[in-house]
């Protein structure tokens, strides 16, 4: 029971749930600037970017994100040799922020175009009898109003995100759940107690994160 | 105005939503500073013909010609034509996450690249011209459906527009505010601004057109001048729809 009164111990609770923090903050922009280029090309006239945008939803959202990551270590990075950093921790870091990317930008996607369907086609009408662009239309019109209607779904999206990140545990970054498991193979007669503590971490910021998001939801949501 | 050649010129126009032949073979032209009331039942086609002039609706064989060039079929030369034709929409359509002031501001800054302070100045005058001005920071759901309407006024006269299409502006609001917005629209005529109304006020018809078009089954049946239309209706389709409106 004194396994957290170990310094060494502590450093590994640390060091691992700071890698959670880092691979989260890094693959939620990923997947944001991804997600919305995406919805993008699923609205967008040109047969070819709409074509692209389902193809990649239709990959990435049904494609296990534990093989989405192990592809991104033994073919991007073994096979094909793509190093994303020189310090092997670091390399591994980058490796699963795009695997966490691509595969969440999926989901995003489509929050963000359900978000679009939310607004009213009257929004889009105006916006071009005044001359924008389709270009404009979306990013200064459609967009902003399609975003703020999608809050809450996108808060869950990176809650599980958040959760998910464990999974790059699997490529060797001693995240948080690999971190517990080297404290619990270190300490068997604790396993319950180091269990507790990890997961209660994860459920001490993330809850608090979901009604973050429902209170921005109910602030940001556009009045009709 | 010294040239004689109309602003606005529909040809042969035809339009079909799959098999319903909306608009058939519609001609009519639109005099510079001409104020043209479109008429008509319901399903008529008024609506549809009003949005093909800005190609909101593209339209399957015939010409448009606005001021001199036929219709641009997309992309920037067709932005470019919008921007110079004004649309007033029935559901008003202001942009629901910006402010009344950003609403009228949007189109000179983003679509004409004009200088925001410049625009500022003129887009307050807007609204105080339509009598809204003092709400210039709410947001269009915090307004009145006759407030929304003209603010939507606004918006289309900031981008100093060549023409104005109204369409249906005041049937979705409630009725002690069709008078505010159709003050608005009868000074515009006023000033010799160049407008197609859709629209069932007859009143506004009446009075502030030049010219009436009736419309029934997608066909432009008959075009006279208000008084003509109105006491002496040539067409028995619209002596039928006059004697339902009129007699209430």
């Amino acid at each position: 029971m004194d396994v957290f009164s170990d310094s060494a111990n502590i450093d590994t609770y640390v060091t691992g749930f700071l890698w959670i923090l880092k691979l989260t903050a890094a693959a939620t922009v990923g997947a944001l600037v991804l997600g919305v280029a995406l919805a993008a090309f699923r609205v967008s006239p040109i047969p070819v970017l709409r074509g692209f945008g389902t193809a990649w939803v239709n990959i990435f959202r049904n494609t296990p994100l534990t093989l989405i990551v192990f592809f991104c270590y033994f073919g991007l990075y073994s096979a094909l040799g793509l190093t994303l950093s020189d310090d092997i921790d670091r390399n591994n870091y980058w490796l699963g922020v795009v695997g966490l990317s691509v595969y969440t930008a999926a989901f995003v996607c489509e929050a963000i175009r359900s978000g679009i369907n939310t607004v009213p086609a009257g929004q889009s009408e105006a916006a071009r009898a005044i001359g924008m662009s389709f270009l404009q239309t979306l990013r200064i019109v459609i967009l902003p109003q399609a975003g703020r209607a999608v809050v809450a779904p996108l808060g869950s999206i990176f809650i599980a995100l958040a959760k998910n990140a464990t999974i790059v545990g699997t490529i060797g970054l001693m995240e948080s759940s690999s971190a517990m498991k080297d404290l619990i193979n270190a300490n068997g007669d604790a396993v319950v107690p180091i269990f507790l503590v990890f997961a209660g971490t994860f459920a001490a910021v993330l809850i608090p994160t979901g009604y973050l998001f429902g209170w921005l939801a109910n602030r940001l949501a556009v009045k009709r | 105005m010294t040239t004689s050649e109309p602003l606005i010129v529909l040809e042969g126009v035809n339009k079909y939503f799959g098999p319903l032949h909306v608009l058939q073979d519609v001609n009519l032209s639109v005099e510079r500073g001409e104020v043209v009331v479109v008429i008509g039942p319901s399903g008529s086609g008024k609506s549809t013909l009003c949005r093909a002039i800005n190609r909101l609706e593209p339209i399957d064989a015939g010409t448009i010609t606005f001021d001199g060039r036929p219709l641009p079929a997309e992309g920037k030369p067709l932005a470019r034509l919008r921007s110079e034709v004004g649309m007033v929409f029935q559901s008003f359509n202001l942009f629901a996450h910006k402010t009344i002031l950003q609403n009228v501001m949007l189109g000179p800054v983003k679509v004409r690249g004009e200088k925001p302070d410049a625009v500022r100045e003129r887009a307050m005058k807007l609204l105080e011209r339509v009598g809204i001005a003092n709400q210039a920071d709410k947001y269009p759901a915090q307004l009145s459906g006759g407030q929304q309407q003209r603010v939507a006024i606004a918006r289309a006269l900031a981008m100093q527009p060549k023409a104005l299409l109204f369409d249906e502006p005041t049937s979705a609001l409630d009725p002690e505010m069709v008078g505010e917005v159709l003050d608005v629209m009868t000074s515009l005529a006023k000033e010799g601004m160049t407008m197609v109304v859709v629209t069932h006020e007859m009143g506004f018809a009446r009075h502030a057109a030049d010219r009436v078009v009736f419309m029934a089954d997608g066909q432009l049946v008959e075009q006279a001048a208000p008084a003509e239309f109105f006491d002496n209706p040539k067409s028995e389709r619209a002596r039928d729809f006059l004697s339902k409106i009129l007699t209430h």
